[in-house]
C-alpha cells in the first residue's frame, strides 16, 4: 500500500520539475497583462504592433530577444537615443513608468510570451533589481 | 414601397443631422511653411508644459519631477519644488502664471501626488512664489482622492478665465466606470476655483449632497489642453479618447460631456465601448479625431507673425508626433494641417508674449517658431 503512493509522489516532484521550472510564471504573466493595458498599450498597442518609426513593435520584436537586459533597463529607467528594431530606427524617448521591480519582471514576462514571442526562461525580481542605471 | 422610400430619406436626414462634423477628417501636409524652427532650449526628457516670465525667462517642468528655470541661455534646476507620484502618464505636469503674476507672484501648477492615506496618487493643484531659484510659500490648493497606484489618466492642465477664475482637468485615473459621471468622485473632471483655492458659491453642484463642489464639468476622459477663447473668453479643452474620438469641447457650467457612455471611439482591443455616440443631456464636441491624435498642449494664435494663422488653433500629436494647425470658422474646424512631422511627441504648444509660437517636443526640447519674412 505504501509504495504506491511513494512512487506517485516520486512522480509528481519529477513532474513538477520538468513542467513547472517556474511555477509562478503564469501568474506572472496574468499580471504582466494587467500592467500591460495600463502602462504600455496606448503606444505599444494590443497586439504589441507598435507603430513603424514612432513606437518599436515588441511582438517579434528582435531587439527585444537580443537585448533582454536592456529592455529591462528601458522599462526601469527609460529610453532615449536612437534604437533599431527588425530593421527601422526609432529615436523617441520612452519614460520610466515608475513600477517597481515585481512590476517589471510581471509585464517582461507577459511581453516575452505574447504575440508569436515565446520564452522559458523567465524574469525574476532578483534579475530586475541587479539591474541599474 | 413608398412608406420605405419615405424611411430610407428620414434616415439619411437623420443620419446627416447626427454627424457633427464632415466625414472628411484628413489632416494636410502644407506646402507653404510660414515658419523655420528654432531650438531654443535642449536636453530635456519630457518637457510638460512652459510659462513666460515677465523677464523674458522661461519655466519649463519635466514630467520626471524637475522644474526648470531658463535664463539667458542657461537651465537651472528650481529647488522646494513638491515631490511628485512619477508612475505612468503621472508627474509634473501644467505650469500657469496667475493673470496678475507682476503685482502677486503666484505660480500655479498640477502634478501628481502621494499626499494622502492609500496607496498610489492623484492629481494635485498647488501655487508657489518663486524666488532665487527656489519655490516659496508653497500652498495646496486641490488635492484628488482616493488615490490609485494606475498609471493613467491625470490630466492635467490649468486656465484663468476673464472673470480670474481657475479651471484645470483631471483625468478619470483609468476607473471609467466608477469616475467620470459620479460628481461625488474624483476624475473626469474639469474644476472651478478661485485663485486662492477657495470654492466659487455660484459653482453648479454646491447644495448636491456628497458632491465634489469644485467640479465645474463632468463626463471628461483625459483633458491635457485647456484654453481660454481670445474673443469669447469661453474656456476650450480637448481630451484624449480611447481608441479614436479626441475630442474638443467647450465648457459649460455643470454640463456632461458623456465620457464612457457616449464616444466616438473603441477599446484599444477593438472592442466596442458603447454603441452610442450621443445623449439627450450630454454635450457634443465641436470636433472629434479619428483616429485619435493623442492631443496634448492647446494654444489660440492671436498674433499676426505667421501669415493668416491668426485666429486658428494649436493642438501637438503624441501619438502622430506633429503639430496640428486647426482653421476654424467660429466652433467649425474647417481644414487640419500638419507641422513639424517626425519631431517627436509634441507634448505642449504655446504662444508666447512675443507673439511666437514655442513646441516642447518629447526627447528633444523647446524649439521656437522663427516666421519667415
Amino acid at each position: 500500500m505504501r509504495k504506491p503512493i511513494l512512487t506517485f509522489l516520486t512522480l509528481l516532484l519529477g513532474m513538477a520539475h520538468i513542467v513547472g521550472q517556474n511555477p509562478d510564471l503564469p501568474s506572472s504573466i496574468q499580471r504582466g497583462s494587467e500592467l500591460y493595458a495600463d502602462f504600455c498599450v496606448t503606444c505599444h498597442l494590443p497586439n504589441g504592433e507598435g507603430v513603424p518609426f514612432a513606437f518599436p513593435p515588441l511582438a517579434k520584436s528582435d531587439y527585444l530577444i537580443k537585448n533582454r537586459a536592456a529592455s529591462i533597463k528601458g522599462i526601469k529607467y527609460g529610453n532615449e537615443g536612437e534604437m533599431i528594431v527588425n530593421g527601422i530606427t526609432y529615436n523617441s524617448a520612452m519614460a520610466p513608468m515608475g513600477l517597481d521591480d515585481e512590476e517589471i519582471a510581471d509585464v517582461m514576462n507577459f511581453i516575452l510570451n505574447s504575440w508569436g514571442n515565446s520564452s522559458n526562461d523567465p524574469v525574476t525580481i532578483e534579475e530586475v533589481r541587479a539591474i541599474t542605471e | 414601397m413608398k412608406n420605405s422610400i419615405v424611411y430610407l430619406y428620414l434616415f439619411v436626414v437623420t443620419l446627416n443631422y447626427s454627424c457633427a462634423q464632415d466625414a472628411e477628417n484628413k489632416a494636410n501636409t502644407p506646402s507653404d511653411i510660414p515658419f523655420s524652427e528654432e531650438l531654443l532650449i535642449d536636453g530635456l526628457q519630457i518637457p510638460w508644459a512652459m510659462a513666460f516670465l515677465p523677464d523674458n525667462s522661461m519655466l519649463i517642468t519635466e514630467k520626471s519631477g524637475s522644474l526648470i528655470h531658463f535664463k539667458d541661455g542657461i537651465k537651472t534646476t528650481v529647488a522646494n519644488v513638491p515631490q511628485v507620484y512619477a508612475r505612468g502618464q503621472g508627474g509634473l505636469m501644467d505650469i500657469v502664471l496667475h493673470p496678475d503674476y507682476q503685482n502677486n507672484g503666484w505660480i500655479y501648477m498640477t502634478y501628481a501626488s502621494e499626499e494622502g492615506e492609500e496607496k498610489g496618487g492623484h492629481t494635485a493643484l498647488m501655487r508657489a512664489r518663486l524666488k532665487d531659484n527656489s519655490l516659496y510659500d508653497n500652498e495646496l490648493l486641490y488635492k484628488a482622492s482616493p488615490n490609485t497606484t494606475k498609471g493613467q489618466h491625470f490630466g492635467s492642465r490649468i486656465v484663468f478665465d476673464n472673470d480670474g477664475y481657475l479651471y484645470f482637468s483631471i483625468g478619470e485615473r483609468g476607473a471609467r466606470d466608477e469616475n467620470p459621471q459620479d460628481i461625488t468622485r474624483d476624475g473626469g473632471k474639469i474644476y472651478r476655483l478661485k485663485d486662492d483655492g477657495s470654492i466659487p458659491e455660484d459653482n453648479p453642484f454646491i447644495g448636491n449632497e456628497n458632491a465634489k463642489t469644485a467640479i465645474y464639468s463632468y463626463g471628461h476622459r483625459n483633458p491635457q489642453g485647456l484654453v481660454k477663447h481670445p474673443e469669447t473668453g469661453a474656456i476650450w479643452d480637448h481630451e484624449h479618447g480611447p481608441r479614436g474620438g479626441d475630442e474638443i469641447n467647450i465648457i459649460r457650467k455643470g454640463a456632461n460631456y458623456g465620457w464612457p457612455l457616449i464616444t466616438y471611439g473603441i477599446n484599444y482591443s477593438g472592442t466596442p465601448i458603447t454603441d452610442k455616440t450621443e445623449m439627450e443631456g450630454m454635450e457634443q464636441p465641436i470636433h472629434y479625431w479619428v483616429p485619435s491624435i493623442a492631443p496634448s498642449g492647446m494654444a489660440f494664435v492671436t498674433s499676426d507673425k505667421y501669415k493668416d494663422w491668426k485666429g486658428s488653433l494649436l493642438v501637438g500629436s503624441l501619438s502622430f508626433q506633429y503639430l496640428e494647425r486647426l482653421t476654424l470658422d467660429g466652433t467649425k474646424v474647417t481644414n487640419r494641417e500638419k507641422l513639424l512631422e517626425n519631431m517627436g511627441r509634441v507634448r505642449d504648444v504655446r504662444q508666447g508674449p512675443d507673439g511666437l509660437i514655442y513646441v516642447a517636443i518629447e526627447g528633444k526640447g523647446i524649439f521656437k517658431l522663427i516666421p519667415k519674412s
